[in-house]
């Protein structure tokens, strides 16, 4: 599904946030990426929604070469892949319904498709009854529900979660967990950069830990490995 | 485009207006102000215009002719000046009733004696298609054999001529530079409303929307603010136009001060406000929307 080969990136600012990076990750798989703060985690996760490109290296996603996409093609990447991120990014003057709906417009879903997947995927996440609401009458973890909802609304084959759970209370960020999983248990890929020991130690899964721009540890059911 | 796409964007361009409430506001009220001030402007000038054509079109010369000439003479200087490029059209006036106009301008009686020993010369009163070309069209004319003399008030149609054309220019200059002001203050107003949204538009691109998907509605924003903040100026040019040309016209005018007929005049200019608004709420939006495409 996703296939990194000797991936660098050095920013203008002349951070080298990935210093070579190889990594295979299949179709289905749920993964966590630990590391300390500034080890490249979120690079790591930009490499594959093309928020940043990589200075050297191939990153392939569902066997395409993203650099092989133009500029104007990236778009295309994007409604491939569902992105989480910890400070939601939605959209605060529409609806939570408009919210969702707003990545089934861009791919131009006819207007019945869009009302059937919207209602569909918020009642997944469970907060079909605050469908009229705006973001900001909703609580963090209800407003990370909604994001994800609209991640996964063109049945993306991957979900970036970057620290989905960052800004919730333990108790909230289960809730977001057992979301995650239904989705991951649906098929789709999920890639998660955490801090979070306690869920990467309770829910196992394959664990990838970024330090200095490389990958220093990828286990199946591993630990989170790290005093916080 | 599919169809429903486009009634996407119109929904949300419409929708946009409400739910940015008072920064709509400020950018109607920008367009309003503005455009009412341009709208005055352009009425005051064009009809200043008009009045200055007027009177150019007025401007015409006397050709008197020799005393002595014969009848055919007469006539033969007519052919030449008619076949002269730029004259616009002759008549002929005799001498008797350039006498009977001079009486009636003057008062009859002193003017009896001349009526046995007419002193006044058999005239053509000659009008140029454009009467800027007087001066050089008075030269040729001057020359020809038969004409006495020409005179079309040199010196004081020059000055008017010169006048005019300071006016002109000068109404010219303060149109573009108040129109050019208008578009300024309206697409910064539009701008500071973007900008505020400036990162919506991020999120907007994170989710997978093309830069024509995130354009269109503001597109559609911008000519509604453009639109809807026309809607006050071009009523008060439809209005004040209207009182001025009835009350004006029955009231002061003698025939001298004549204001440009209510139609067209004031539909043209309603148009050329609501044009105005529409571009530049339209150009407002989307150059300051393309700058945060860059994402």
């Amino acid at each position: 599904m996703i296939d990194m080969k000797g991936v660098h990136k050095t920013y203008s600012n002349g951070v080298t946030a990935l210093n070579g990076v190889d990594v295979h990750i299949d179709s289905g798989e749920f993964v966590y990426l630990v590391g300390p703060s500034g080890a490249g985690k979120s690079t790591f996760v930009k490499m594959i929604f093309r928020g940043e490109k990589p200075s050297t290296g191939i990153v392939k996603v569902d066997n395409k070469d993203l650099s092989t996409y133009k500029e104007r093609q990236i778009p295309k990447v994007r409604r491939k892949i569902g992105v989480v991120y910890q400070d939601f990014k939605l959209l605060p003057k529409l609806t939570i319904y408009e919210n969702v709906a707003f990545a089934l417009e861009v791919i131009e879903e006819t207007p019945k498709v869009i009302r059937d997947r919207v209602m569909e995927v918020l009642d997944l996440v469970g907060i079909k009854d605050k469908a009229r609401s705006f973001p900001d009458e909703l609580s963090g973890g209800e407003q990370q529900r909604v994001a994800i909802a609209r991640a996964i609304a063109n049945n993306p084959k991957v979900v970036i979660a970057d620290e989905p759970t960052g800004n919730l209370d333990p108790e909230t960020s289960w809730g977001i967990m057992k979301v995650l999983e239904d989705v991951n248990n649906k098929g789709t890929t999920i890639i998660m950069a955490t801090h979070s020991k306690e869920i990467v130690n309770t829910i196992k899964k394959r664990v990838i830990a970024i330090e200095n721009g490389r990958i220093v540890r990828d286990e199946a059911g591993g630990d989170y490995g790290y005093e916080i | 485009m599919k169809f429903n796409t486009a009634k996407r964007h119109l929904r949300e361009g419409s929708k946009n207006i409400f739910r940015n409430g008072w920064m709509t506001i400020a950018s109607i009220g920008a367009v309003t102000v503005t455009l009412i001030l341009v709208g005055v402007f352009l009425a005051v000038v064009f009809n200043l215009n008009q009045f200055a054509s007027n009177i150019e079109s007025d401007v015409e010369m006397s050709v008197y002719l020799d005393p002595t000439l014969a009848e055919d003479q007469v006539q033969s200087i007519q052919d030449q000046l008619e076949s002269i490029d730029k004259v616009g059209s002759v008549t002929y006036s005799s001498k008797e009733e350039q006498l009977n106009q001079l009486m009636e301008d003057m008062g009859q009686t002193e003017w009896d004696l001349f009526e046995q020993d007419n002193p006044l010369s058999d005239t053509y009163i000659v009008k140029t298609s454009d009467p800027h070309d007087i001066a050089s069209v008075s030269d040729e004319i001057s020359k020809l054999d038969g004409v006495d003399k020409v005179d079309y008030g040199q010196g004081t149609v020059e000055n008017l001529f010169a006048v005019n054309k300071y006016a002109r220019i000068i109404g010219a200059v303060l149109i573009v530079g108040l129109v050019f002001t208008a578009i300024f203050l309206i697409s910064n107003t539009i701008k500071i409303t973007i900008i505020a949204r400036s990162r919506e538009i991020g999120i907007m691109k994170l989710v997978g929307a093309t830069n024509s998907f995130i354009r269109w509605p503001f597109f559609i924003e911008g000519l509604l603010l453009g639109v809807l903040g026309a809607i006050v100026p071009v009523a008060l040019v439809l209005g004040g136009y209207y009182y001025l040309s009835n009350n004006l016209t029955d009231n002061i005018s003698i025939g001298f001060v004549e204001i440009l007929p209510y139609a067209p005049f004031a539909f043209q200019l309603a148009a050329i406000l609501l044009a105005i608004g529409a571009i530049i709420g339209v150009w407002g939006s989307v150059m300051s929307v393309r700058k945060f495409l860059k994402v």
